[in-house]
């Protein structure tokens, strides 16, 4: 390889995009696996999206983690024994302030600094520029490999509705305090875990609440028997019940708790439960049940201060918040690298390995049940660690490895089964995954 | 390595207050050590000594004492939840039971370091051998009660407890691959020499020993070499 000017060469080191829980995770792991690492992060502190200062956070100020604790934390580095079952998101932030200065990741992150692009050059090597947000003078830097952990919750993902609305129209993501609802009548579109806590908060705030959902969906409650939900569903894995009746008992307590919702006027789910990512929130059916929220279908268009329903009904609110999700952005690579198509959805083996560039991997760009993304973007950063550790150390058992994993079927990692719709792009099963990843780090284990 | 931990997930551990006693340097230039005692002794067997001296040594120095009511599983989340709450990543440092209770804890918590004094992992092998020095304080051990030393064990102090002898068939292999390091003596009376030399290779080493000392390394005129020793290799493995 020959040098090229004004390339820093970093030889072993990699390269780290992000220092968000993803990236924070994948800079320990990398670290624990004796390589050097330069973490590269827009905003000037760690966190991404949990931490509330960042532009480009989802956070309102009242989210909490709709997944419990145990099935949340980093598999080594607990979450306090004594926080509650759902900890609130400025808990969450400062247990990733902590997990950063535990393991010193803090001296391996480049604040204030954003990554330009990310160019393969030859013999797995990838040059990296980076500048400050916003412009400055750029700078490039070779790696031996780059992992991306840039998130996937900022983009946000608009609805094209025709015709012109009066009032105010938002993105969930521009949703920061209940205050604004405060007297309103507002219409929340989006029927996932942020429109239906939008609703919820716009049933205890404003005048009139809109809740327009395209289809039926499982509402699971947050406790069933006593428990946080998830643990009770860990009790079924372990027990290893069968998906059709995990699926029987799952309705079971959801007619037990919620009831039949079509009552409310919501459509029948038009699919079984497990079949897309779970909607937690206890409290929508009550405000449903209480007259607070008016469930709606979608919308077919604005006109000037009214909004036409599929249903022909017309509603007039004044403010319209659009909890429609977000779509994965990789600005800084060129769309083949992740097989890109055409509608922006990246194909990389086990959702994290570029399948053409063995040194270019994704770390978090999953849509996790139970365990929840933390403990599986972990996993992950395990298994990319020692991918690339292996690579160095064996290249004969690394290409046997890649052989292998090559014919590795789709279905045992990402179920075909989930709603083909790209709010389930990247959705697994969890337990599913890990035991996948599993397999797999034990095939990389060094001999 | 466990990714599937349905225990966890399903019944997590009760939280409890913990009694951790620290000696924090002002200018502390080394990593925290967590020191681990079993559940026969409190963390005043480590207040005694060796805490004031890793402290004197730019180690910040603390000792949980194990809870009241619990088995492996309690202890061992205990330690891992005391240690995950420090600044820094800390050497975890068990001596007897609580050498089996850090083994446990390694599988689950990246440990700077770890060092194992006197580690009681193999219970049958420690039942044998403590049954020949003590039999009416070891025999209801064997059918699963409680361990009462005598003062040709370990030292002869009102705080010493009878406990439980928990069995660690496999622990897991420690997460993060931390060094090791396995500290006794060859005239224990509780741990066989046997044992010392099976649970350092289990580590990939051999044990350091200190002849003419007891079990409690940390306790009687001779405490200073050990710790001296322990704080050297942290040395020399932390560089």
């Amino acid at each position: 390889m020959s040098d090229t000017p004004g390339v820093a060469d970093r030889r072993d080191a990699v390269c780290v995009i992000g220092a968000g829980a993803s990236g924070l995770t994948a800079i320990k792991n990398l670290r624990e696996q004796g390589f050097a690492v330069d973490c590269y992060e827009r905003e000037t502190s760690v966190g991404g999206a949990w931490n509330w200062r960042h532009d480009r956070s989802p956070i309102s100020s009242s989210t909490h983690l709709i997944s419990s604790r145990p099935l949340t934390e980093f598999p080594d580095f607990p979450m306090p024994d004594d926080w509650p079952d759902y900890p609130h998101h400025s808990q969450v932030l400062s247990y990733l302030e902590r997990y950063a200065e535990h393991f010193g990741l803090g001296e391996h992150v480049w604040f204030g600094t954003e990554v330009v692009s990310a160019v393969p050059v030859g013999d797995g090597r990838w040059d990296v520029t980076t500048r400050s947000p916003g412009g400055g003078a750029e700078r490039t830097q070779r790696y031996a490999a780059v992992v991306v952990a840039n998130g996937h919750n900022w983009s946000p993902r608009m609805p094209e509705i025709e015709g012109e609305f009066r009032g105010r129209f938002l993105h969930a993501s521009a949703y920061k305090n209940p205050a604004i609802l405060r007297g309103r009548r507002v219409l929340v579109i989006g029927g996932g875990n942020t429109g239906c806590d939008i609703a919820v908060e716009a049933a205890q705030q404003a005048a009139e609440v809109w809740h327009s959902t395209r289809r039926g969906y499982w509402y699971a409650p947050k406790y069933v028997l006593g428990r946080p939900a998830d643990q009770v569903n860990a009790v079924m894995l372990r027990l290893r019940l069968p998906l059709w009746l995990r699926q029987w008992l799952y309705k079971r307590s959801v007619a037990t708790s919620a009831g039949d919702l079509t009552r409310y006027g919501l459509p029948e789910p038009d699919h079984r439960p497990y079949e897309t990512h779970p909607i937690v929130n206890s409290q929508l059916v009550y405000y449903l049940g209480h007259g607070r929220i008016t469930a709606v279908p979608d919308v077919a268009r604005f006109d000037d201060a009214a909004v036409e329903l599929t249903d022909g009904r017309r509603v007039e609110p004044d403010l319209v918040i659009a909890a429609t999700g977000y779509r994965p952005q990789f600005e800084f690579l060129a769309p083949e690298l992740l097989d890109l198509t055409e509608d922006g959805r990246p194909d990389l083996h086990l959702h994290a390995f570029a399948r053409r560039h063995p040194t270019l991997a994704v770390v978090g760009l999953l849509q996790a049940d139970s365990p929840a993304l933390f403990p599986l973007a972990h996993w992950q950063s395990v298994a990319v660690a020692r991918w690339l550790r292996l690579r160095t150390a064996d290249p004969v058992r690394a290409a046997a490895v890649q052989q292998t994993e090559s014919r590795r079927p789709l279905e045992q990692w990402s179920r075909a089964r989930v709603m083909p719709t790209p709010r389930h792009w990247f959705e697994v099963s969890s337990t599913d995954y890990l035991k996948v990843l599993d397999e797999l780090l034990k095939r990389l284990e060094p001999a | 390595m466990t990714l599937l931990r349905y225990e966890d997930w399903t019944s997590p551990v009760r939280p409890v207050r913990r009694e951790v006693l620290s000696v924090v340097p002002d200018d502390a230039t080394e990593p925290p050590v967590l020191f681990v005692p079993g559940p026969a002794f409190g963390a005043w067997v480590f207040a005694e000594h060796w805490l004031g001296h890793a402290a004197g040594r730019g180690f910040p120095a603390h000792a949980l004492t194990a809870r009241a009511e619990g088995g492996l599983r309690e202890y061992a989340h205990d330690v891992v939840q005391v240690a995950a709450a420090l600044p820094r990543q800390a050497v975890l440092v068990g001596h007897g039971v609580g050498a089996t209770i850090v083994a446990r804890a390694l599988g689950r918590y990246p440990a700077r370091a770890a060092v194992l004094v006197s580690p009681v992992l193999d219970r049958w092998a420690t039942l044998r051998h403590a049954l020949t020095v003590n039999p009416a304080g070891t025999v209801p051990a064997v059918f699963g009660g409680r361990l009462r030393l005598n003062g040709r064990q370990v030292t002869a102090d009102e705080r010493v407890r009878p406990a439980r002898l928990p069995s660690l068939k496999n622990p897991d292999k420690p997460v993060g691959d931390p060094p090791v390091l396995v500290v006794g003596s060859p005239d224990d009376k509780v741990v066989p020499r046997a044992s010392l030399d099976r649970t350092a290779a289990r580590y990939g080493g051999a044990p350091l020993l200190f002849p003419g000392m007891g079990h409690d390394l940390m306790t009687g005129d001779g405490w200073a070499e050990p710790i001296d020793a322990v704080l050297d290799w942290l040395g020399k493995e932390l560089l």
